[in-house]
């Protein structure tokens, strides 16, 4: 549901590539001027892109630029979604947009938590969906589906340890695409 | 006697006390670290993740069709509303259409989800508060609904029913008279519980002016359903950004007034009358028809023709084995959940499992509001607080 006014769009904010497939809109912008863009298209007249509706992180294992980082924003008033990404890699940071969009900073830390992106002036970057004292990225293509390490409750020690992952069964090695 | 009395108005610091995870009134496994000032909350600070299953990733690893069951058990008390958010995300990549019977069913059993929802968000939040009565009533009547989900499906809660490319089966005979007296009859069920809360003293009391999130705090925060419509935004997927058959429907959207925990209860209220209604037209509307898209690289064939023809047994078995293939591409779809907007982002690499998909939960996006609409309260407040956000952790820890 591309807005109408929003034609200009690529004349008002620096981009990379603007499109529109399936009725989505998509913004690939520089993460350098994430701040200036998103500030632009929420404080715009023509835009007001003013709710920020999820941040996901994407594993593109094999791009020069592993990650990419997906805002979606809504305008209400437009009744328009708008789709902006920007690509980093593992040593590049972002900029935080919590002091444009409050509610950026959980799930900021969600992607922290599962991907490892650094957001910079981040008011609380802690982890959030895994355990505590957890470490690795889960939702990395390299960290393996069963994990590194598996949690029980000891008999004998009277408390929680946590032992390398021990499968009863191997997974069972295809060459397939598919496991079955 | 003197140094123990300066000691004595020696001034309180705050104190910290942990609320949950196994707080009855948590909603599950919330664990709430609260800092308090004697009775009044000075900070929230919510921790999360203890029910975090990694569906996201296992997700990864599943076909189209396997990783379907996983929406079911996200927000385990409005299942089908999930399902379909997927199933409608997987349609728009591999740009399939659905059957129109399939389309009004969807809409039925959408409604049928935001009842069961409503049902147990307003019985939970007045068992929070106090009242014990509404919640077993609501209840009662959730059971008749999940007896709903059992006829076409087979389970009462993880149905697995919508898919993609249409519904797993067709409705059984004499379903929709059963539906029909249910929607009848459930307006005095709803009466009953409206008599016990709406004007009750006590209620209105521990509700009224608790919780208040103004129009822009809410946008702020990036609310969604209930949570927006309190504050009196009119804002509603189904009409805004119409899906299924909801554009043909005639149904209006309750707004609040002032944005406190009474008005979301009213709404919350008004919404399952509203869902009778379109349950009622969807019934008038329904025509006999196929319930799945007659693409059998999407939909399995029926049991009669894999009798007659070989084509069809090995779609058959190509469908349930290797799953179907989508095309590169990457949607973000989003439906009109019980609990506010669910959205699911899906990203399609020309395989057949998806290769990521992120699931954008309501009730993460309200919980991290906690904080926020609990400051200042009494600590008995912020249990009535997470009861108007209908928290559930299934979809919030994922």
């Amino acid at each position: 549901m591309p807005s109408k006014n929003l034609t200009s769009i690529e004349s008002l904010v620096p981009v990379i590539s603007y499109s529109l497939v399936n009725n989505e809109q998509t913004l690939n912008i520089n993460h350098k001027n994430l701040l200036f863009v998103l500030n632009c298209l929420k404080k715009h007249i023509n835009c007001q892109y003013n709710l920020l509706t999820c941040i996901s992180g994407v594993d593109l294992l094999q791009n020069q630029y592993r990650f990419s980082v997906v805002y979606e924003l809504l305008s209400l008033t437009f009744n328009s979604r708008l789709r902006v990404k920007i690509f980093v890699n593992e040593v590049t940071s972002v900029d935080s947009i919590v002091p444009l969009f409050r509610n950026a900073n959980w799930w900021e830390r969600e992607v922290w938590d599962l991907f490892g992106i650094y957001f910079q002036n981040h008011p609380d970057l802690r982890r959030i969906l895994t355990d505590y004292g957890f470490e690795g990225y889960p939702m990395r293509k390299d960290f393996p589906l069963s994990g590194y390490v598996e949690v029980r409750y000891d008999q004998i020690k009277k408390r929680i340890v946590v032992e390398p992952v021990e499968l009863a069964q191997e997974f069972r090695a295809f060459s397939y695409e598919t496991p079955w | 006697m003197i140094l123990k009395k300066k000691e004595l108005n020696r001034e309180l610091k705050n104190f910290t006390i942990n609320f949950g995870p196994q707080h009855p009134a948590a909603h599950g496994v919330l664990r709430l670290i609260l800092e308090l000032d004697g009775e009044i909350v000075k900070r929230a600070d919510p921790h999360i993740g203890l029910l975090h299953r990694g569906t996201e990733k296992l997700i990864e690893y599943k076909t189209y069709l396997q990783a379907l069951p996983y929406f079911d058990r996200l927000d385990y008390v409005s299942m089908m509303a999930q399902e379909h958010t997927y199933s409608l995300a997987v349609e728009r990549l591999g740009n399939i259409k659905v059957p129109h019977r399939a389309q009004v069913i969807r809409v039925i059993f959408a409604e049928i989800t935001r009842i069961l929802n409503h049902l147990l968000a307003v019985g939970c939040h007045a068992m929070d508060v106090g009242a014990m009565t509404p919640f077993l009533w609501a209840f009662e009547e959730r059971e008749k609904l999940m007896e709903f989900y059992e006829r076409v499906s087979g389970a009462r809660m993880h149905a697995a029913y919508i898919r993609p490319g249409g519904v797993s089966s067709d409705i059984p005979l004499g379903f929709l008279d059963d539906v029909y007296l249910f929607i009848s009859q459930f307006n005095l069920r709803l009466d009953e519980i409206e008599e016990m809360l709406t004007g009750n003293r006590i209620w209105k009391e521990r509700l009224i002016d608790i919780g208040v999130v103004s129009a822009k705090r809410a946008i702020e925060w990036g609310f969604s359903g209930v949570m927006l419509r309190g504050s009196g935004i009119a804002w509603d997927l189904r009409k805004h950004q119409p899906y299924e058959v909801y554009q043909d429907i005639n149904f209006s959207i309750p707004v609040g007034s002032s944005g406190d925990c009474y008005d979301r209860y009213l709404i919350r209220v008004e919404e399952m009358r509203q869902s009778l209604k379109i349950i009622n037209d969807a019934i008038n509307m329904i025509k006999p028809g196929p319930v799945k898209t007659d693409d059998y690289k999407i939909s399995p064939p029926s049991r009669t023709e894999m009798k007659n023809s070989m084509e069809a047994v090995i779609h058959h078995f190509k469908y349930f084995t290797e799953g179907f293939v989508l095309p590169h591409g990457e949607t973000y779809t989003a439906t009109e959940a019980p609990k506010g907007e669910f959205g699911v982002y899906l990203v399609s690499n020309n395989t057949e499992k998806p290769y990521r998909c992120k699931i954008k939960a309501p009730g993460f996006g309200h919980l991290q509001a906690l904080d926020d609409m609990s400051k200042g309260h009494m600590i008995a407040d912020v249990v009535t607080i997470i009861g108007t956000q209908d928290i559930v952790f299934g979809e919030i820890d994922r």
